[in-house]
């Protein structure tokens, strides 16, 4: 199989006249602008051709006039097309974090610059397909936002944008590409989970777990993959299919360690960030003062959004030790 | 790349109400002039088409079926072959073109077929052309043109109001102006046609023929429309002297008077003539060969030919509108040298016709001592016949010459000549029928005759012995005031006239005379600019001998700086950048120079706070500036005096 020369960024970076990703604002020079014919386009040729052929032949003064007046129309329309397109500054907004599985919404500020309005503009992002249709108001700005697939925790990069246009006439397709330094932050996909056990002194899980609550128990619940084998209820699985966990109670006062270690050892890294994720989602949920302990990484009890958000990014770039 | 479907391709987009308006609003424009000249079940039918498309576009219905339209193709095109008995040829191809433009609004769903209709529209406005290339239709289809370019910008920006569109539409049309002018001067012509055109291509226009029955002049008489047009170097001459010579007919069956053979011959000059004049032709398309002249033609246009009859022929029948240049003399002396065969055809009659007419020629004969005695006998008895000069003689039967000079005595001029070239005939006089135009209006604007098919006239010719074909206008005899004043007066009143001959309507006549001078510059400047007067136009600007290859050349050339020029307006400046931002990005680069860069997160004021303690030397003007700055960004008012400072304190900022 070929490959496609635009596989090399080196070929790909020269034609698309940029090196991303581009800082700041980006401003689609000319030489960033492409256009071509579209089938329309094509076919307003042919027109034009036979129209020329028409009035040689039968001597139509009016017909060589009608077809020149459509030629410079189609000139014209090249020409606007590609105005249509030139010289807009794109910059990149803030995207807020989310979680894996969800979409990023990218915000690009697209601004006109000039005092004429830029309308039927064509937003695309390139991987994803994720794609509007908008109108630039004249020396004006306009936000699109694009929401792109978050598949994976960590930054996630905007990547390639294309925009794209045919307006005035649309036998003429303007294209140009731009790959603005953005990237939004993505959370683990947070897996909902009971909260491990609050134990002011516990430093350890399994000591932690034996010394809080071990003995206030309160309910049986479905097992989840997090829960410690402690504390599966074996006479209730030995008595039904299903495997039970037995919860229990008196776990609201105090401080509460999202512990690395507290999760089975058997789970992969991914899961057990997920499970840290559901932990700390809860955790801010019940209003407790909560701290996040990973390999190599620990950050101090403390409330609020600002505390949950240095978690969940933690847990986000966390990388295997 | 990926499966998702591209919001701007035009097969997906699905036609609107306001496309589809446009778009049947643009096919009204182009295709109701055709209404006139096709039969009036297509008209009944395209109307009914696009009708039912407004209909289910209204109602949001379904579009019919394909075998729908297919039967309704297959009927259509029956009925169109029923009709014209082919489906090939100019009038059957755009009735079709007319058909297919509402069949196809009928199965078009998206916006790659609503183009194509739209493309369509085009091939119909150039159809128009082939009826009439005037100015009324030229505005109609500039109109059109505006109608189907909005109807374009707004597949394009569906979601924009229809008066930006419009304006957007004129913006391109203005700018497709220039080029489009460039074109027309420069764009290498060709003399068509590159290949056979239809037979009927020249159907509908009128004019003389080489026949001339009874009536058919007065016919012609009724129709307003222009036959040519003459510019004179100088005065035009005296109505009575506007004899614009065409057709010379000979053979008479007792009816119908025909040309017969046409023998060619050589030009020669005519001799004396009291007066020259100097004069160019605009002879509108007639189909025949005939280039009229002021009689007695003094020289020829380039490339044509000349018979022994005095008629001038142009190689092909004329279906263009031509221009050609001529000179003419008034009262030269005819020709004398005729060769005897010629004579006899001159003499020649139907057996058996007209004994009354017969009976009193030999009368004159013998009472007569010369031919030229015989001419005035003549003339006298039609001047005192109390003949009626009308526009809608009475029927005549077999013996149509007696009927009419004993029985009727109302007649056109064919019926004068007719009777008096019969007369002189049977009375041993050689004599001919000759048509052409007699008179035509001078326009108080420009001075330019225009010379109308009511100005169509016939008259006669006689041989004298040495004197030659001498010519004699029987109607001028009957009826004076035919020649002197025009159709208007001879007629009686109350019979129906052409329109703009009737004497009440004299506003309308002045209005006229306006429009005239306009449509005669139109004519030359527009409609006649061909492969001759692009030539001409070159050399006045000082390209001699322009070829085809010098056209493009220059075309070319002026075509990419028009689209350069295009592209420069596209590309101007027109935000300037703010004095304000200016300096400030002037003094961020020089603190970069330094190394102390702005990071993206940074204001203006932690960074000329850091700049500052990096840079304890200029700590003073850095602290000025970036107050200056934040003050003239954020602050309500930017008074200039501040601006200036601000601007000469990045200016003199030193930092080494």
């Amino acid at each position: 199989m070929i490959r496609s020369p635009l596989a090399n960024p080196r070929i790909a970076n020269w034609l698309y006249g940029f090196t991303p990703p581009e800082r700041g604002v980006v401003v689609l020079r000319h030489r960033r602008v492409y256009i071509v014919p579209t089938r329309a386009g094509w076919l307003y040729g042919a027109t034009l051709g036979i129209l020329l052929v028409g009035s040689i032949n039968y001597a139509l003064s009016l017909g060589f006039a009608l077809t020149f007046v459509l030629t410079g129309l189609g000139l014209a329309g090249m020409v606007h097309t590609a105005r249509n397109l030139a010289r807009t500054a794109v910059s990149a907004g803030r995207a807020e974090p989310v979680y894996a599985g969800e979409a990023a919404q990218f915000h690009l500020l697209l601004d006109s610059r000039v005092p004429f309005e830029r309308p039927s503009i064509l937003v695309r992002h390139v991987a994803s397909g994720a794609q509007l249709v908008i109108d630039v108001p004249a020396a004006a700005v306009a936000d699109v936002v694009l929401a792109v697939p978050a598949a994976k925790r960590g930054w996630l990069p905007l990547g390639r944008v294309m925009l794209e246009t045919r307006f005035p006439l649309g036998l003429f397709r303007a294209w140009s590409y731009v790959e603005p330094d953005a990237r939004c932050l993505v959370y683990p996909r947070p897996e909902r989970t009971p909260l491990p056990p609050t134990s002011p002194e516990a430093h350890t899980g399994a000591a932690r777990a034996q010394a809080a609550g071990s003995d206030d128990f309160s309910a049986l619940r479905g097992y989840q993959p997090s829960d410690s084998p402690r504390h599966v209820a074996w006479k209730a699985v030995a008595r039904s299919e299903d495997m039970l966990t037995k919860q229990f109670s008196g776990e609201s006062a105090g401080e509460l360690w999202l512990d690395w270690r507290l999760l089975p050892a058997e789970l992969d890294l991914e899961r057990r960030l997920s499970c840290l994720a559901g932990w700390v989602l809860a955790a801010q949920q019940s209003g407790a003062l909560y701290g996040l302990r990973l390999p190599g990484e620990e950050i101090a009890p403390a409330r609020g959004d600002a505390h949950r958000a240095a978690c969940l990014k933690a847990l986000a770039l966390h990388k295997a030790p | 790349m990926n499966a998702q479907p591209h919001p701007l391709a035009p097969e997906l987009r699905a036609v609107s109400g306001r496309d589809l308006a446009a778009l049947v609003a643009s096919l009204l424009l182009v295709a109701a002039p055709h209404a006139e000249h096709s039969p009036w079940w297509v008209a009944m039918l395209v109307l009914s088409l696009y009708a039912w498309r407004v209909y289910l576009g209204i109602t949001r219905a379904p579009l019919p079926p394909l075998w729908l339209l297919l039967v309704l193709t297959a009927a259509a095109m029956g009925g169109i072959w029923a009709q014209y008995h082919t489906i090939f040829g100019r009038s059957p191809g755009i009735v079709l073109l007319c058909l297919f433009s509402g069949l196809k609004l009928l199965e078009m769903r998206s916006h790659r077929d609503a183009t194509v209709v739209a493309f369509l529209c085009f091939f119909l406005i150039v159809t128009n052309f082939f009826y009439s290339q005037s100015i009324p239709t030229a505005l109609v289809m500039c109109v059109a043109l505006v109608a189907i370019t909005t109807t374009l910008v707004g597949f394009a920006a569906p979601q924009r109001r229809s008066q930006a569109n419009l304006r957007t539409a004129g913006l391109l049309l203005a700018h497709a102006a220039p080029a489009a002018l460039v074109l027309f001067l420069l764009f290498p012509r060709v003399q068509g046609p590159l290949w056979g055109v239809p037979q009927d291509a020249y159907a509908g226009v009128s004019g003389l023929s080489d026949t001339m029955s009874p009536g058919n002049l007065a016919r012609l008489a009724l129709s307003d429309a222009t036959a040519f047009r003459v510019e004179f170097r100088g005065e035009p001459p005296p109505p009575q002297l506007r004899y614009w010579r065409g057709p010379v007919l000979w053979d008479f069956d007792g009816r119908d008077w025909r040309m017969g053979p046409t023998i060619l011959s050589k030009f020669t000059p005519p001799v004396g003539g009291d007066r020259t004049y100097r004069y160019s032709v605009v002879l509108e398309p007639h189909n025949r060969n005939w280039l009229f002249a002021l009689e007695t033609a003094a020289s020829l246009p380039p490339g044509a030919r000349y018979t022994e009859d005095g008629q001038i022929l142009s190689r092909r029948p004329v279906r263009q509108r031509i221009r050609y240049e001529l000179e003419s003399v008034t009262d030269a002396a005819p020709e004398t040298a005729q060769d005897s065969g010629a004579l006899r055809r001159a003499l020649r009659l139907p057996e058996g016709f007209d004994p009354r007419s017969v009976a009193l020629a030999h009368e004159w004969r013998d009472a007569s001592q010369s031919d030229a005695a015989i001419v005035a006998r003549a003339i006298d008895f039609l001047r005192a016949g109390r003949y009626v000069y009308t526009l809608e003689p009475p029927r005549l039967g077999v013996d149509s010459v007696d009927e009419f000079l004993f029985d009727t005595k109302a007649g056109f001029c064919e019926h004068f000549a007719s009777a008096f070239v019969f007369l002189m005939r049977a009375a041993g006089v050689p004599a001919r029928v000759v048509t052409g135009y007699q008179g035509g209006d001078v326009n108080p604007v420009d001075q330019i005759v225009t010379v109308r098919q009511s100005d169509a006239h016939a008259w006669a010719e006689v041989y004298l012995r040495g004197q030659g074909w001498v010519r004699v206008d029987p109607t001028a005899a009957a009826v004076p005031g035919r020649i002197a004043s025009g159709l208007a007066r001879a007629v009686p009143e109350g019979e129906p006239l052409p329109l703009l001959m009737r004497p009440q309507l004299q506003w309308l006549r002045s209005l006229r005379y306006q429009w005239e001078a306009l449509s005669y510059k139109w004519n030359i400047w527009v409609l006649g600019y061909d492969p001759q007067r692009q030539r001409e136009l070159m050399s006045l600007v000082g390209m001699r001998d322009a070829d085809w290859r010098k056209l493009t050349a220059t075309l070319f050339t002026v075509l990419g700086l028009f689209t350069a020029l295009l592209l420069v307006w596209s590309l101007r400046r027109v935000v300037r950048p703010d004095p304000v931002q200016k300096a400030w990005q002037a003094f961020c680069r020089k603190l970069g120079a330094r190394g102390i860069e702005r990071s993206p997160f940074e204001g203006p004021r932690d960074y000329s706070e850091r700049a500052a303690r990096d840079l304890p030397q200029a700590r003073g003007a850095i602290h000025r500036i970036g107050e200056l700055y934040v003050a003239l960004r954020y602050g309500a008012a930017a008074p200039p005096a501040r601006i200036d400072e601000l601007k000469r304190l990045v200016r003199d900022l030193r930092l080494s």
